[in-house]
C-alpha cells in the first residue's frame, strides 16, 4: 500500500484495478489547513489523463507491474509481436499501444516490455538506437546557405534534422527519448 | 547548496528584518526548539525527539513571554513539520514570528506593508525585484506600494469559487477550493490580505466583535504565495481551552496523542490584548531572490545529505 505522502512524480499506483503513473505532482497546505497532494495522472493502459487532489489518509494499492526483456520479431497487420528470448514466450502489442515507439522500432531490437499482471501494456526502447538513413539530399560542399541542419528520413519512416554531412545509406544514432540526432555511426 | 552570493543576500535580508524590529523597540527572543508539549493542532505532524517534540512554531513560547510582561517581541527560528515537502514546503524551515501588545490584526496588516517595503528598499540587486517596488515572480508582477488589497474569505469565495464558504466547509472542501481555485488569483498585481476566516479555522484567533462567526485572522498573499499568517490573539482562557479540547478530540480520533497546554492557559489571562504573526522567511527570500522553490533559498537542505 502507498499513502498520499508517498506520491511523487513517476510513482505508479493502482486505482479501480488499473495502473496509473503520476505525471505531475505538487504538495500544498494552506496555513492551519490540511495537507493536499495535487496530482496529474495517466492511465498506463488507456493513456487517459486526469487531475486529482488527495489527502493524507488516502491510500493506494501497488500495481503488479513487471518488466521483461524481449525481442521484436515481426508485424502482422496491427499487431507487433515480441518474444522472450529465454522462455520463447510470444506476446503482441497493438500499434496504438506502441504509439511513438514505432518511430525507432526495428526487427530484432531488444526492448523492455512492461506487464500489468499477465498483460503486456507498454515497451521501453533502448535509450540510443542506430538507424539507417533512407532519404537524404546530397551534401553540397561549399554550401553557403548557412543552414546548420537538413531533414532526413530513416528506415522506420521517422524524419529528423541532422548535420548537412549525413548522407543516404549512413547509419546514425538517435536518442529515443527526444528523437534527436546524436552522431553518425561508422560500421 | 546556496551560492556565496545567495548566502550574502539571505544574510542581508535577515539583517534588514532584524533592524526593522529593533528600531521599533522589539526584543529579539530565542526560545527552545525542543519542547515537552505543543499547541494541539490536528493538521501539523511534529517530529519527536527523545520523548519530546521539535516545535512546529514558536507560538506557545512567545505567548508565555507576552504573558510574562513583554510588550513587543520577535524571533527568527527554525521550525519542523513532518511530511511537509514540496515547492513551497520543507520539513525544516525558517520562520519570522512577532507579537505586539495592544494591537489587533488590522494594525499588523499595516505593519506588514511597512515591513516588506523596508526590506525591499534594502534588497536592491535581488533578482526578484525589477524596480524598487515591483516584484516579479513567475507570471506575477506585483507592485509593493501600499495600500494593499484587503479581501474577506467570504468575498474571495464569492469572487473566485462556485460555492460559498459555508457550503465548502460543510462539504469539507474549504482547503481544497482555497488552494486550487482561490490562491492562484491572490496577489498577482499587488499583495492581498485575505481575512476573517471561519472561526473554526482560527483556533488561536479572537472572534470578530461585529461578526462572531469569523475569527480575526488573515493570511498575506504575494504572487499567489501565502507569505504570512497573523491574528488578533484569543486571550480568553476559557474559550481557548474549549477550542484546544476540540482539537485534542479530533487528534485522538485520528489516533494521535495531544495534551492540554495547561501552563499556557494559566498564563493567558495576563497576556491581555495582542496581535501576532508568523512569516515564512524562506518564502520571502524565494520571492525577492527570484527562486522557483524553497529549496533554492536555504543554505543547505536535508535532501543534500
Amino acid at each position: 500500500m502507498y499513502t498520499a505522502s508517498d506520491l511523487r512524480k513517476g510513482l505508479k499506483i493502482q486505482i479501480d484495478g488499473e495502473p496509473y503513473i503520476v505525471t505531475e505532482f505538487d504538495f500544498s497546505k494552506p496555513g492551519k489547513g490540511q495537507a493536499l497532494y495535487r496530482t496529474k495522472m495517466r492511465n498506463m493502459i488507456t493513456g487517459v489523463q486526469f487531475t486529482q487532489t488527495y489527502r493524507s489518509n488516502d491510500k493506494f494499492d501497488r500495481p503488479n507491474l513487471e518488466e521483461r526483456k524481449m525481442q521484436f520479431l515481426y508485424t502482422q497487420e496491427n499487431e507487433y509481436h515480441f518474444m522472450d528470448t529465454s522462455s520463447y514466450e510470444q506476446i503482441f502489442l497493438t500499434k496504438e499501444q506502441l504509439g511513438d515507439n514505432l518511430n525507432f522500432l526495428i526487427d530484432n531490437m531488444e526492448v523492455a516490455v512492461l506487464f500489468f499482471g499477465e498483460r503486456a501494456i507498454d515497451i521501453t526502447l533502448p535509450t540510443f538506437v542506430n538507424l539507417e538513413v533512407t532519404v537524404a539530399d546530397p551534401w553540397a560542399k561549399g554550401d553557403t546557405s548557412g543552414s546548420d541542419t537538413k531533414p532526413v528520413t530513416v528506415q522506420t519512416g521517422f524524419q529528423l534534422q541532422v548535420p548537412p554531412f549525413v548522407e543516404q545509406g549512413d547509419k546514425i544514432q538517435i536518442d529515443t527519448r527526444t528523437g534527436a540526432y546524436i552522431t553518425r555511426v561508422k560500421e | 547548496m546556496l551560492s556565496p552570493k545567495g548566502l550574502r543576500q539571505r544574510s542581508d535580508l535577515m539583517q534588514a528584518l532584524r533592524s526593522f524590529f529593533l528600531e521599533r523597540d522589539y526584543i529579539e527572543v530565542d526560545t527552545p526548539l525542543r519542547l515537552p508539549i505543543l499547541i494541539p493542532e490536528s493538521h501539523l505532524i511534529p517530529f519527536t525527539s527523545e520523548g519530546c517534540f521539535l516545535h512546529t512554531s514558536p507560538e506557545i513560547c512567545m505567548k508565555r513571554l507576552l504573558a510574562g510582561g513583554c510588550e513587543r517581541i520577535f524571533q527568527i527560528c527554525h521550525c519542523f513539520r513532518q511530511e511537509e515537502c514540496g515547492r513551497l514546503h520543507q520539513t525544516e524551515f525558517t520562520m519570522l514570528e512577532w507579537y505586539h501588545k495592544g494591537w489587533d490584526y488590522f494594525d499588523l496588516m499595516r505593519q506588514c506593508e511597512e515591513l516588506i517595503g523596508w526590506v525591499a528598499r534594502r534588497a536592491s540587486g535581488f533578482a526578484g525585484l525589477v524596480e524598487g517596488d515591483l516584484l516579479r515572480w513567475q507570471d506575477a508582477r506585483v507592485r509593493l506600494t501600499p495600500p494593499w488589497e484587503r479581501l474577506t474569505v467570504a468575498e474571495a469565495f464569492q469572487r473566485y469559487a462556485d460555492v460559498s464558504v459555508m457550503d465548502a466547509l460543510r462539504a469539507d472542501r474549504f482547503d481544497e477550493i482555497l488552494v486550487t481555485e482561490i490562491e492562484p488569483n491572490l496577489g498577482q498585481t499587488r499583495p492581498v490580505f485575505l481575512h476573517d476566516y471561519p472561526v473554526e479555522l482560527g483556533s488561536l484567533a479572537r472572534r470578530n466583535r461585529n461578526n462572531p462567526e469569523v475569527a480575526e485572522r488573515f493570511e498575506l498573499y504575494v504572487a499567489g504565495v501565502e507569505l504570512a499568517n497573523g491574528f488578533s490573539e484569543l486571550a480568553d482562557p476559557l474559550e481557548q481551552r474549549q477550542r484546544f479540547q476540540r482539537a485534542i478530540e479530533q487528534m485522538q480520533r485520528e489516533g494521535k496523542t495531544a495534551e492540554m497546554p495547561e501552563k499556557l492557559l494559566a498564563e493567558l489571562e495576563r497576556m491581555g490584548e495582542a496581535a501576532g504573526i508568523a512569516l515564512g522567511l524562506d518564502r520571502l527570500c524565494m520571492l525577492l531572490m527570484g527562486c522557483d522553490d524553497l529549496a533554492g533559498t536555504a543554505p543547505l537542505i536535508f535532501a543534500e545529505f
